[in-house]
């Protein structure tokens, strides 16, 4: 299971979760949602420390962070 | 391994996806209310007013009672719910056109009321949901389509600071400032909006939170940008911080 996982229907492409992931592992996915957005996408799940700074800063709440637990 | 959830879509608030133009601060906004409402556990006896403004389809976006009321008369609509139901948690939600133009009268005689109501002021320094016109809050020199030369202080007066002005009443218990152009900026903003919520759930007066939010689409700025203006220009004119907590509830919590 992800640790990061989006809702692309709800994500407006509007790019304050890839400026705030403090290790610059979110970006623009490279294809279209029906609503014809860009979507966020992770490039390096496995650097991801479930910080949550970008489901918190989405106003969209499209992004949900889960974390692992030994 | 198991997973843990750490974060996700707070239970008060709807699964309705919101209108609002991308990175508009209303989403967020919306979403720190909802987290306050589930945190005090106070989900089946809230009722929200909503404004006119970009807001204004509030009603749509939480998973408790609300109301819309006229332009500006949130508070007004809000006095009357808490008096006849005071066991409710109510809140206005409201813009700055919304709650510093039409509706100075409603907002300024309910604090000095000290109605047990907690108001969500969104100030975004411009009527949004209209196009862009200038607000009572328009910074000095600010282009909108009614100030195309930028606010003239001598024709168009300066920027009203309703916290400010709020915490000169007496009865108002807290009064505060704060935005979420950063993840300790928002996570702050969330301290307040559940503190404004605590004092009600406890029974006590008016609070009122202030939030400085950005409107990338009538700034004509993208978010990032937007919040990076905010910053440089917004929070010179509306500093952050605490005008007047009577009680200490930021000191308790
Ligand atoms: C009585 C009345 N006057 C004027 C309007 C037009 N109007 C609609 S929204 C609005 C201002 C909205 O600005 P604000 O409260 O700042 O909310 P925002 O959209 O920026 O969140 C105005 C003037 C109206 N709907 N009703
Ligand atoms: S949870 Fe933190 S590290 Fe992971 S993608 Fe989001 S901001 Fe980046
Ligand atoms: S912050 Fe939310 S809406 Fe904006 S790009 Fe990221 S996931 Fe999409
Ligand atoms: S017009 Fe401005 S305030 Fe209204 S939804 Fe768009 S960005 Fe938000
Ligand atoms: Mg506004």
């Amino acid at each position: 299971m992800s640790k990061w996982v989006i809702n692309e229907s709800l994500c407006k492409g509007c790019g304050i979760c890839i400026a705030r992931c403090p290790l610059k592992i979110l970006a623009y996915a490279d294809h279209l949602t029906p609503k014809g957005v860009y979507p966020a996408a992770i490039t390096d799940e496995a650097k991801c420390t479930s910080c949550a700074i970008c489901a918190r800063s989405c106003p969209d709440v499209a992004i949900e962070i889960y974390k692992e637990e030994k | 391994m198991t997973m843990k959830k750490v974060f996700s879509r707070p239970a008060s608030l709807s699964k309705t996806p919101f209108h609002y133009c991308p990175g508009c601060d209303h989403g967020v906004i919306h979403r720190l209310v909802a987290e306050a409402i589930d945190e005090l556990e106070v989900g089946d006896r809230t009722i929200g007013v909503a404004p006119v403004g970009c807001s204004v389809f509030a009603y749509d976006y939480f998973n408790f009672d609300f109301n819309q009321a006229a332009h500006g008369r949130a508070p007004a609509v809000a006095t009357g719910i808490k008096r006849t139901r005071p066991d409710s948690i109510v809140f206005t939600y409201q813009g700055d056109g919304d709650l510093a133009a039409i509706g100075t009268a409603e907002i300024i005689h309910a604090a000095n009321r000290g109605e047990k109501i907690t108001v969500i002021f969104v100030n975004n320094a411009i009527y949004g949901m209209t196009g862009g016109q200038m607000a009572p809050t328009t910074l000095i020199g600010m282009k909108t389509q009614t100030s195309p030369y930028g606010r003239d202080a001598s024709t168009a007066g300066n920027p009203i600071k309703m916290s400010e002005m709020i915490a000169t009443l007496e009865s108002p218990v807290y009064v505060t400032r704060v935005t979420i152009n950063s993840v300790a900026n928002l996570m702050k903003a969330k301290k307040a909006i559940y503190n404004a919520f605590k004092l009600q759930k406890e029974g006590k007066g008016f609070s009122f939170v202030e939030v400085v939010a950005i409107c990338p689409t009538n700034w004509g700025k993208k978010p990032a940008d937007s919040h990076k203006w905010l910053t440089e220009n917004m929070l010179p004119v509306f500093p952050l911080g605490t005008f007047k907590d009577t009680l200490g509830v930021e000191k308790s919590a």
